[in-house]
């Protein structure tokens, strides 16, 4: 099957910039941290996308910016993903009260904006990368929870579940290795769609000054910074700003490119 | 009773009753931590006499549940108590922000809802062609960007490139209707992109729903021309989906304008919210996390309630 142009576009950012948050020690020219030059210079060859605010070159700390927003949000939707797959798979094999009360709970969960729970239980909380990154995974499990149970429920009913209950398999090897093998296309594209929402969730965190603190340094805390600096023509905020837009757009038609590909996956298994 | 009024009914109730369970748990997320509320809020500069202090100002000597019912019950006769901070009056701060809040919401919704519906009929009534493509490419774009990188390179365009407004959106008492006007445009802007996307592609989608059905066809080879056909035959019939699908984006809009106004330092609720948020300010965020998450459930409800009466099947029994 031939790859679209959009989603090679999109694989080609995205490892782009995952290449660079693993290889953020050996490409980034400048410390995180120095000030190397003078206050908002412009891009030149010294500093290819300027210095910010208290004159520490962007493009580095765009570099290690990139590394933690994107190590905050593969771990939350991985933590997100793993969480609420299971929990969502056990809802269907035990199936009653489990059912009854997780889906209750995950409904109750899901009535109140992310957003404003997060906001709410952070007056409280210390923010941590820990904390940010369970807080945004226990929240995001919810979304997975109601794939996971939906796609589940439709297979808990094939032959293959009910041979393996009737041969008194384990609840384990039920979920494992019965359901979870055959639930996986549908959950890897969600997969790259809860990653989007949590480099969004995680920016958007830092840039209302809750999320990462300093001296660590990510994209929405680098607009935080540097807005101020709009006012005056000087575009250093920009540049985090559009990190994130290209982020969640590249990895938004790779989703797109797999989701299409699943779907039509269901139609004809051969194709 | 009419099965329309019944149906209506139950839904309002779950609802007061989910309001209910969603109080609980604003209640329970900031008691569900290790350790004590008192100290997480002091952080560093916790003294005894200081940590004493406050845990009599919270209430933390009593149990639980007696906090919870005092709260409750000063959410239900309107008396929010004080802000830990500066010990104002949280009632009346609200008050005195909630005008602007849904200032701005409301121009964002008078502007987003008959723009999304009318990019909705464009985009299906030329599906899978040129204009089609435009506008879902545009708005698949905007969809990805959160409110402040919108709101960032609209201040920058607008502001600098072509300056036309102001990076900070002011309104005080006594200002003209246009002068208001003028003063958040751009917030109003970044909030319309915002939720035009999603209100723009549900409407394309229902109305190409409804337009596979026999009676389109019928219209179509009776020689209707294809926007008579939208307009007279799908539309009428596509209005439920396209209203719950308006309302819940306007539920959305409660989460977009907190965003919205700290990029434009907007003196408004969303901002009174996540300034107390950075001050651990305990009861100012429960009250206004709670008036957020009223209004989100109390929209989701009307959507509800709307779809409800707008099907001609219920309204309509056999």
């Amino acid at each position: 099957m031939k790859m679209p142009l959009s989603a090679l576009l999109g694989l080609i950012f995205t490892g782009g910039f995952f290449f660079a948050a693993i290889f953020a020690d050996v490409l980034a020219p400048y410390p995180l941290e120095m000030a190397v030059g003078k206050v908002w210079e412009p891009p030149s060859a010294t500093y290819w996308l300027g210095t910010d605010t208290i004159g520490r070159d962007i493009l580095s700390r765009l570099i290690y910016g990139g590394q933690i927003t994107i190590f905050v949000a593969t771990a939350s939707s991985l933590l997100a993903f793993g969480l609420g797959s299971i929990l969502g798979f056990t809802a269907v094999t035990q199936g009653g009260l489990v059912d009854q009360l997780l889906s209750r709970l995950v409904d109750l969960m899901m009535a109140i904006p992310s957003l404003i729970i997060a906001l709410v239980v952070l007056v409280v909380l210390p923010r941590t990368l820990i904390t940010l990154i369970l807080l945004m995974g226990i929240l995001d499990a919810t979304r997975v929870f109601r794939l996971s149970r939906a796609v589940a429920m439709d297979i808990a009913v094939m032959d293959y579940v009910e041979a393996a209950k009737l041969r008194g398999e384990r609840q384990g090897w039920i979920i494992f290795r019965e359901i979870l093998p055959n639930a996986l296309s549908p959950l890897v594209a969600e997969l790259g769609l809860r990653f989007i929402f949590a480099v969004l969730f995680i920016s958007t965190l830092s840039f209302l000054g809750l999320g990462i603190q300093p001296p660590l340094a990510d994209w929405g805390g680098m607009v935080q910074e540097n807005k101020d600096g709009l006012i005056y023509g000087k575009a250093a905020a920009l540049m985090p700003a559009l990190a994130i837009a290209v982020l969640a757009i590249s990895v938004n038609l790779v989703a797109d490119w797999v989701l299409s590909r699943t779907t039509s996956l269901k139609g004809g298994r051969g194709g | 009773m009419h099965p329309v009024l019944i149906l209506v009914t139950q839904r309002v109730a779950l609802g007061l009753l989910l309001l209910l369970a969603v109080s609980v748990v604003i209640f329970v997320g900031t008691e569900a931590l290790p350790g004590d509320v008192a100290s997480a809020i002091l952080g560093q500069s916790a003294t005894p006499e200081s940590l004493a202090n406050l845990r009599e100002e919270l209430g933390l000597n009593q149990s639980p549940i007696a906090r919870y019912f005092t709260w409750m019950g000063g959410l239900l006769t309107g008396d929010l108590g004080v802000a830990l901070t500066n010990g104002q009056d949280i009632g009346q701060a609200i008050a005195q922000r909630m005008g602007n809040t849904i200032f701005l919401a409301a121009c964002a919704a008078v502007i987003s809802v008959p723009l999304a519906i009318l990019l909705g009929l464009l985009a299906a009534r030329y599906a899978g062609r040129w204009p089609d493509k435009v506008i879902s490419g545009i708005t698949l774009s905007t969809i990805s960007l959160p409110e402040f990188v919108a709101g960032y390179f609209l201040i920058y365009l607008l502001t600098q490139i072509i300056p036309i407004f102001q990076p900070v959106a002011m309104i005080f008492p006594g200002m003209s209707f246009w002068a208001k006007l003028h003063a958040v445009a751009l917030p109003v802007i970044v909030l319309v992109l915002v939720v035009l996307a999603h209100m723009m592609r549900m409407t394309r989608a229902a109305i190409l729903n409804v337009m596979q059905s026999a009676y389109i066809e019928t219209a179509e080879l009776k020689g209707l021309s294809p926007m008579a056909v939208i307009w007279r035959h799908a539309l009428p019939n596509a209005v439920a989906p396209i209203v719950s699908v308006v309302v819940i984006n306007l539920a959305y809009l409660v989460v977009g304008v907190v965003v919205v106004e700290v990029v434009f330092s907007y003196n408004a609720l969303g901002k009174y919210l996540v300034d107390h948020v950075a001050k651990r300010d305990l009861p100012v965020v429960q009250a206004v996390g709670m008036i957020f998450a009223a209004v989100y459930i109390g929209l989701n409800i009307l959507a509800d309630v709307v779809s409800i009466v707008a099907n001609p099947r219920l309204r309509h029994p056999k």
